[in-house]
């Protein structure tokens, strides 16, 4: 099939490589070492000459460190946040230099389960350590003492992103002048946590599973692609569902006396199924949603008022109304530990009836309040 | 600046001592903070319920919480601010009592300002006309106004008295034609537009 090329224009940060960091060793929070490890990243922009303007985007649980451009003229597709990440965009490459890096654990270059163990000479399926937000945090830390960067304009991430920008902030204070925290936790709820296993369980019955052993042989792309299934339909909320697809079949005309006539939504989520299996390995999800479950700062500080107590950064914070997934009391939760702080936060709570993944949308007020905080936190940065 | 659209906001920038850390609840678009940021150079915090009011602040660079400004006051500790600014909404917010016991708490200085229902205009209307006041202070229909608690500035002298909140400072005030902020220190209750309390907060650390 033909593909149409996306569109490269003076908005766009245009064509781009991920590059690849290589460091001789990574020692993972539960003991384990590993050596070598391969950090995958892409930068645009440029880092200026004080240094003060680098932004790091951290991904959710199926980006890759391709956040902005395209990797060839005839790519169809962008980078997943491309449209907030260019020239004259919030994140403006203009001003600012940015750096997305794909997450340990994770497939899409940087050290997973499906890289080589060097040990073994074989993928190291479930041989891989388990790899908390911690790690993805201390991992992005050696790509910047890499690029020589001292200290970070800004932090941003949506989801598990956010998480990740807050365990920056509260890992290397000295490091971060402030988050923007999107959609995000300190703790996912119960219901994702459930959610997650349903996914998870999927894969791991999927008989080409093989315990994680299937990299010779077909993978389990029947179980990887409903666990994608039933995270789309976590990713949108009953609203926008109702209005992107309703209860319209993919095709009107045929007869309801087979199960083929299919509903549109059915459709949509096979097709997001499919795509998923042919770019994620189903390893990588196991352990990256293993790892937003674990990923608690209540538990792990004692309280959220602790977990937050050394933090230096100012803040924004924002949810969605119609997040099910990461809800608006959740982002709260986070708020109102800072404030108890006296740290500096700006919070909104945007109506939308877009669900979680509104902040991977073209969205006008996301847009404008990234913007003008990032705007505003380099003003006071370069008066320093 | 409009003293008639943003009424209190010179009034409360002269009383603001500077380089003081200060929260306005019900700060809408930020446009007292940031005067009194630049010209008080303060550390300003706002919370405000709308979107619209918030995005503003974003853009001007205050820290603001969207959210009803009796949620999440508990978080702070006791004596947070030098300031607790409650300027012209005491009379929509829900649980105006908890409000004031709170804004005592956090802050050093709790200024209150809002619409004086004992004002003669209002008065009048009521009694002569027989119909919900409709005026330059409560500018709605009483099918569409946000202010669920009226009250005059004698009430509120006796709310104070009742919870042993000390007054220390009382700046009623009116606007003037030219839209100038005029102190109003004869019978306020009766001729003064609006009611400008600052409360001693000092003592009321829990």
């Amino acid at each position: 099939m033909e593909k149409t090329p996306g569109v490269i224009n003076e908005r766009s940060v245009g064509l781009v490589n991920t590059r690849h960091l290589i460091f001789e060793k990574f020692t993972f929070r539960s003991g384990r070492t590993l050596s070598p490890v391969t950090l995958a990243y892409e930068t645009y922009g440029t880092l200026n000459r004080r240094k003060n303007n680098a932004i790091l985007i951290a991904h959710a649980l199926s980006g890759s460190a391709h956040a902005a451009g395209y990797h060839s003229p005839h790519d169809a597709h962008p980078g997943w946040w491309d449209i907030y990440i260019g020239p004259g965009k919030p994140f403006d490459t203009g001003q600012y230099f940015i750096i997305c890096a794909n997450v340990i654990g994770g497939c899409s270059g940087s050290t997973g389960p499906s890289s080589i163990n060097p040990e073994t000479g074989k993928p190291f399926g479930l041989d891989f350590p388990m790899v908390t937000i911690q790690d993805m945090v201390n991992a992005q830390m050696h790509l910047l003492s890499h690029l020589g960067i001292e200290k970070l304009l800004s932090i941003a991430g949506g989801s598990m992103g956010g998480m990740q920008a807050i365990k920056w902030a509260i890992v290397y204070p000295e490091m971060v002048n402030s988050v923007i925290a999107i959609a995000t936790s300190a703790s996912l709820s119960a219901q994702g946590i459930a959610l997650n296993e349903v996914g998870r369980q999927a894969i791991m019955n999927d008989p080409n599973w093989n315990h994680g052993d299937y990299y010779d042989s077909k993978g389990p792309d029947a179980g990887l692609s409903l666990a994608r299934m039933i995270g789309h339909i976590t990713y949108l909320s009953d609203r926008h569902m109702h209005e992107k697809f309703g209860r319209r079949f993919q095709k009107e005309d045929l007869p309801l006396s087979t199960f083929k006539n299919e509903f549109m939504v059915e459709s949509y989520l096979h097709h997001q199924g499919n795509k998923f299996v042919d770019r994620f390995d189903a390893n990588s999800y196991l352990y990256i949603t293993k790892a937003i479950d674990y990923f608690d700062l209540k538990k792990d500080y004692g309280s959220m008022h602790e977990a937050f107590a050394n933090v230096t950064a100012n803040f924004l914070v924002i949810s969605f109304t119609s997040d099910w997934l990461y809800p608006s009391f959740q982002s709260k939760e986070i708020v109102q530990a800072l404030r108890a702080n006296g740290k500096n936060v700006m919070y909104t709570d945007i109506e939308t009836d877009m669900g979680h993944d509104t902040f991977l949308l073209d969205y006008e007020p996301l847009k404008k309040n990234i913007s003008n905080f990032l705007k505003r936190e380099f003003e006071r940065i370069s008066k320093e | 600046m409009n003293a008639l659209e943003y009424p209190g906001h010179d009034l409360i920038i002269a009383e603001t001592a500077p380089g003081t850390k200060v929260l306005d609840l019900g700060c809408g678009d930020g446009k007292l903070l940031d005067r009194l940021r630049e010209q008080k150079q303060v550390t300003p915090y706002g919370v405000e319920i709308t979107e619209a009011g918030v995005w503003k602040c974003v853009e001007k660079g205050l820290y603001c919480y969207q959210g009803d400004i009796d949620e999440g006051l508990s978080d702070y500790k006791e004596n947070s601010f030098d300031y607790v600014i409650l300027n012209q909404t005491l009379q929509i917010t829900k649980r105006p009592a908890y409000v004031i016991r709170e804004m005592m708490r956090i802050s050093r200085n709790a200024i209150v300002s809002f619409p004086n229902f004992g004002y003669f205009k209002t008065r009048l209307q009521l009694m002569i006309k027989g119909r919900m006041p409709v005026n330059i202070l409560l500018p709605f229909e009483w099918y569409e106004t946000p202010n669920i608690h009226h009250l005059t500035i004698r009430d509120f002298r006796d709310f104070c008295e009742k919870n042993g909140y000390p007054v220390k400072k009382e700046r009623h005030f009116s606007i003037t034609y030219r839209g100038e902020t005029r102190i109003s220190s004869f019978h306020p209750n009766m001729f003064a537009q609006y009611g400008f309390f600052i409360l001693n907060g000092e003592g009321f650390a829990e």
